[in-house]
This record gives structure tokens, C-alpha cells and sequence, in this order.
């Protein structure tokens, strides 16, 4: 178990690795070159080459890649070519809406969505199950924008509450007027991922209800509600958490509709920026980061799924 | 591959990497016949296939013409004239929407059929090549697919700008990925099928295999599989233009319509001019999951399980 465990971590490192790689020299696909952003189009190219000299960029693709990795471990980020602050900066201001946001979405939707998923696989076929199936099915094929745009019709523009941009900081709040705070984003990433995981867990219950051993219970005519919570549960745990892991890392992308969308400053803002001034640096480090924790997130879905059954621990 | 573990399709990440729940059934080659939902589905389609085509020819205004000069104001409401108000420059938004189906719908397209040949020519490459082969490309694979697709967009975007053959050629790409799992499974299911065995030992090449084998029933659930995708290629390329990274102005597109008219709803105007483009990025998306849905449910799916 433990070396099935360490064996996953390696894998998952050698992924990461494999994504850096991916960032950096896909970054790197053009000549274009940090020198020249950085100094602009006039300069001269004396004063270019002592740019590069400086910022490195006179070694090899490798070397280059070497430092930035190794930088990049030590959290050193470098510095923003737009606007010459060390990126570490630019994120310390910034983090803590992308946090909150993406923690406080997780601390709702993901019990609620549960509960509803399990309801639903307990009446299947019911009015309950079909319509919750149909909302479901309807907005996981949506854009996030168009998810937000309701949200935003209902509750700004129907029952006049609040506002369609987020503004001023939380900082110093409690827990209830943050969620006040940031009370559209968190519903719109709440339905996003309620969609697929009421959906996933649902199919969770419903698959380990179809075993043999469940349908022993049935024949022995122990109660449906006893069947559900005491007997398929139980089996069902594995993949329930493994797609929760799944729908925390889908996070990672859906806060960054969320973020422009609200127009509040956060990381995936940030990101965004980065990529229209062709901020290289802020893209590698930002996009490394995003990466690394949708990386970590999918590790820990691997891990739960195999570690709640036994049969993917000793495959056939 | 057909005694995998019924769990394992939990292992695969989230939305557009291939689930083994997900992998669409084979839906019966004659007699499909769609149920009202499928319907539904295919006028919604149709209707905006069609908009795709003809919108430009029919539509009342220009793509960047301000009708009412002597009106000027952002944000007009609707009225005689212009159906759906006017944006953020006062253009008619019934006429962007037209020009814009086109563009979201033809780039959309162009990307899913890049990713399509690129994924099965090489995942159905790597079922049939030896496993030295096939290891090497599925491990390349999945560093692409363990990247969230946006992350991904916005690195290519940083580094060679964005412009349309730019987009498809990202998109396409980095759907191929998620093709090549898709093909090179199928592939190997069928590979280790009797019948396959009898060709091999038939003496028949690599190619007949390919092509007499294999393709004739790795075929429908590709297809199937193929409407899926084209509704994360539209998401993927709608996010982008919101970000203000896909298409790029003065043309229109429905993503870049909801970024560029999003102060309606922040400071006041016709919100019409954001849920009109929102509402049919959504309207296609959603009218093509009910049609693969439906496709899918035909042939008894594992899909409409699921639902």
C-alpha cells in the first residue's frame, strides 16, 4: 500500500516535471525574447545584449530551464517583465480572493451536491431524480459566463440585490459577510461544479447498486434506505471522494471565467495579464502554480480511488 | 481493457479527458429515430448551423456599422430596427450575433476535425503498433492531458499571439490529446477481439486490419464522441475569447461579445447585449449534448445511464 502510494507520488512527479517542461518551452516557441520586452522596441542592441547577459538569456534553452526550475523551488519567481515588480510580489497581493473564493466554494457546494446526488440515487426515476438530471445536464454543457449571467439576472437585476462586480477588499471579515462578499462568483463555481458532481456521485451510488452483493440485501429484504446508506454507501465513498478531488481541481480553471467575469483582482487575473502584455516570467511562474495544484489535486483523486478499493491495488 | 475494473473510470480527470463511463456506446448504425429531447437538438443545431452559413448574407447591419449615427449611445434597448439593442459601440447585436455564429461555429469546427485526425490516426497507431511504441506515445499523451486546458491555452496565446488559425491550431492540439485516448482504447478493445485474431492469422498486413477491422467498429462511438468534444472545443474557445485572448476585436464572436458588453450589467444599459451571446453559446452547446445524449440512449448508452 505505502510503496503503491510512493509510486503514485513519483508518477506525479515526473508529471509536474513533464508540465514544466510543457510551460516553459511552450513559452519559448518564438524567438521573441524577454530582453526586448522588457527594454521595448528603441533599444540599442548594446543595451540588449547587457540585458540578456543579465537576465540570462544568453545561455542554453537548458541552462535556462535548469535556473528558472531551480529558482521556481526555492520561490523565486523572477520578475515581471510588464511592470518590473518580482512576481512573488504581484501574487501576495492577490492570492487571497482566489483562495477564499475557490475555498469557500468547496466548503458549500460539495456537501450540498452530495446530499443531492445521493437523494437522487436513492429515487431514481423519480420527478426529483429527472429534474435535478435535466438542470444538471443543462448547465454542465454551459459556458461558466453564461451560468454567471443568470445568476447575475436573478439576483442583481430581478430581486435587486448586491452588485455585478465585486468591489473592495474582504479583508477582516468573517465567514458570513466574505460569502456576502463574494456571494455571485461562489454561485456561479457552486453550480459549475454541483452540475458534474451531483451527476458523478449519483452514477457512484447507482453503479455500486448494481453489484450482487446489493442485490443479496434486496433479496433478503432489507429495507431500500438501510441498503443505500448502511451497505452501497460504504463502497461508494471511494469514488465519491476521488470525484470530489476532481471537481476541486476544475476549480483551477473555472475561477479564471469567474474572476474576469466579476472583475475582482485574483491570481487568474493576474494570469490573464500576463498573457496580453506577453509577461513571459508572470505566465511560466502563475501557470506553474495553477498546474501544480491541479496536478496535486488529480495525485490525491488517484490515490482515494485506489486506496478505497482493493481490487485496483492488486489488478488482475 | 473489457475486464477493467467498473471504478477505474473515476481515475480519469475531470471534464474532457476520456472516463471509460463516458466512452459513448456504439449506437445502432440503421433506424435511429430521436426522441423529443433529440429533436430539440437538432433544430437548435440546425437553426444555428444555418445562421452560421447565411447569417452574414442576411444579417441587417455590418459587422461594425453603426446604424443609428444620430442616435449615438452604448447600450440602445431594443427597438424597431435594431431587435436585440446595441453593444457597448453601438453596433446592432442581432447583426454581431450573426456574424459571430459563423466565426464561433466554423473555428469550433475546424479545431474538433483537426483533433480528430490528429487523435485517431495516432491513438488507432498506437493500438496497432507494439507496445514499446504505444507506451511512449500515451506517456507524452497524458503530460498533456494531466494540464487544465485553459492553463494551456493562455501559454500558447502568451507566446505566438492569438489570431484564428491560432486557435484552431491550439484547440485542435490540445483536443488531439484527449482523441488519441479516446481511438487508442477503443482500439486496443478491438485489437484483442477473436476476430481480429483470425485476420492476423489469416495473414492479413497491419493496414487491412485498420481499415477492415478495426475502423468499421471503432467508428460509431467516435462519431458519438465527436458532438462531445465539439461542445468543449466551443467552451474552450468561448472562454478564451472572454479572456480576451480568442478572437480579437473589431471582430465578432460570441465569447468576446459577453466580455466586450459586460458593462451593461456592471454600470447600467441593455443587458440584453450580454445575454444574447451567452444565451447562444449556451442554446448550441447545450442542444448538441442532448442530441449525443440521445444518439447515445438509442443504443441503449451507457451515457443515458448515467444521466
Amino acid at each position: 500500500m505505502t510503496s503503491l502510494i510512493l509510486k503514485r507520488i513519483g508518477i506525479g512527479m515526473i508529471t509536474a516535471l513533464a508540465v514544466s517542461i510543457i510551460i516553459f518551452f511552450g513559452t519559448k516557441i518564438l524567438p521573441g525574447d524577454a530582453a526586448q520586452i522588457r527594454l521595448g522596441q528603441e533599444a540599442t542592441e548594446a543595451n540588449m545584449a547587457a540585458m540578456r547577459e543579465r537576465m540570462g538569456l544568453d545561455k542554453s534553452y537548458v541552462m535556462q530551464y535548469v535556473t528558472w526550475l531551480g529558482n521556481f523551488l526555492s520561490g523565486n519567481l523572477g520578475i515581471s517583465l510588464a511592470s518590473d515588480v518580482p512576481i512573488t510580489d504581484l501574487i501576495a497581493d492577490r492570492y487571497q480572493n482566489t483562495v477564499y473564493v475557490s475555498v469557500l466554494t468547496s466548503i458549500v457546494a460539495v456537501p450540498v451536491s452530495l446530499a443531492l446526488g445521493i437523494l437522487a440515487a436513492m429515487f431514481p426515476g423519480s420527478y426529483y431524480d429527472r429534474i435535478l438530471t435535466l438542470v444538471s445536464v443543462t448547465l454542465v454543457a454551459a459556458p461558466e459566463f453564461f451560468t454567471a449571467t443568470l445568476l447575475v439576472l436573478l439576483f442583481v437585476f430581478a430581486l435587486d440585490l448586491g452588485n455585478a462586480v465585486v468591489v473592495g477588499s474582504p479583508d477582516g471579515k468573517g465567514l458570513f459577510s466574505m460569502y456576502a462578499h463574494f456571494a455571485l462568483p461562489i454561485a456561479t463555481l457552486s453550480f459549475v461544479i454541483a452540475s458534474q458532481l451531483i451527476r458523478m456521485s449519483r452514477a457512484a451510488v447507482l453503479n455500486v447498486m448494481s453489484s450482487p452483493y446489493i442485490e443479496m440485501a434486496i433479496l433478503k429484504g432489507v429495507p431500500r434506505r438501510r441498503i443505500i446508506l448502511r451497505h452501497a454507501l460504504l463502497n461508494a465513498i471511494g469514488p465519491i471522494v476521488n470525484v470530489v478531488a476532481l471537481n476541486l481541481a476544475y476549480l483551477v480553471t473555472g475561477v479564471v471565467v469567474v474572476e474576469v467575469y466579476f472583475g475582482y483582482p485574483g491570481l487568474a487575473t493576474l494570469i490573464v495579464q500576463g498573457v496580453q502584455t506577453r509577461d513571459f516570467v508572470l505566465v511560466q511562474g502563475l501557470g506553474m502554480i495553477f498546474c501544480l495544484t491541479y496536478v496535486i489535486l488529480m495525485l490525491a483523486a488517484d490515490v482515494a480511488s485506489f486506496a478505497s478499493n482493493p481490487r485496483l491495488r492488486h489488478p488482475k | 481493457m473489457s475486464n477493467s475494473d467498473p471504478l477505474e473510470h473515476f481515475v480519469a480527470p475531470y471534464d474532457d479527458s476520456v472516463s471509460f463511463d463516458e466512452l459513448p456506446d456504439a449506437p445502432p448504425t440503421t433506424g435511429y429515430r430521436p426522441s423529443i429531447m433529440g429533436w430539440i437538438g437538432i433544430t437548435v443545431a440546425v437553426f444555428w448551423l444555418a445562421v452560421a452559413l447565411i447569417g452574414p448574407f442576411i444579417a441587417p447591419y455590418g459587422e461594425n456599422a453603426l446604424p443609428f449615427p444620430d442616435a449615438y449611445s452604448e447600450f440602445q434597448s431594443p427597438r424597431s430596427g435594431a431587435w436585440l439593442g446595441t453593444d457597448v459601440e453601438d453596433r446592432d447585436v442581432l447583426s454581431r450575433i450573426m456574424f459571430g455564429a459563423g466565426r464561433t461555429i466554423g473555428i469550433s469546427l475546424s479545431a474538433t476535425l483537426l483533433a480528430y485526425l490528429t487523435g485517431v490516426v495516432l491513438g488507432i497507431g498506437a493500438a496497432v503498433s507494439g507496445p514499446r511504441v504505444d507506451m511512449a506515445m500515451s506517456r507524452i499523451n497524458d503530460a498533456f492531458l494531466s494540464l487544465p486546458t485553459i492553463m494551456l491555452g493562455l501559454v500558447v496565446v502568451a507566446a505566438v499571439g492569438s489570431s484564428i488559425p491560432v486557435l484552431i491550431v491550439t484547440a485542435g492540439l490540445i483536443y488531439a490529446s484527449v482523441v488519441f485516448r479516446l481511438s487508442r482504447a477503443i482500439g486496443m478493445e478491438i485489437m484483442v477481439m477473436d476476430f481480429v485474431e483470425a485476420a492476423k492469422v489469416r495473414g492479413e498486413g497491419r493496414w487491412w486490419i485498420i481499415t477492415r477491422e478495426i475502423w468499421p467498429n471503432a467508428r460509431m462511438p467516435l462519431i458519438t464522441d465527436f458532438g462531445l468534444r465539439l461542445i468543449y472545443v466551443i467552451l474552450f474557445i468561448s472562454s478564451l475569447s472572454f479572456l480576451g485572448l480568442g478572437v480579437q476585436p473589431p471582430k465578432a464572436d460570441w465569447g468576446s461579445m459577453v466580455r466586450d458588453n459586460l458593462g451593461a450589467l456592471q454600470y447600467g444599459g441593455s443587458i440584453i447585449s450580454v445575454v444574447a451571446p451567452a444565451l447562444a453559446i449556451a442554446s448550441l452547446t447545450v442542444g448538441i449534448n442532448l442530441i449525443v445524449d440521445d444518439v447515445s440512449a438509442h443504443g441503449g448508452g451507457k451515457l443515458s445511464k448515467r444521466m
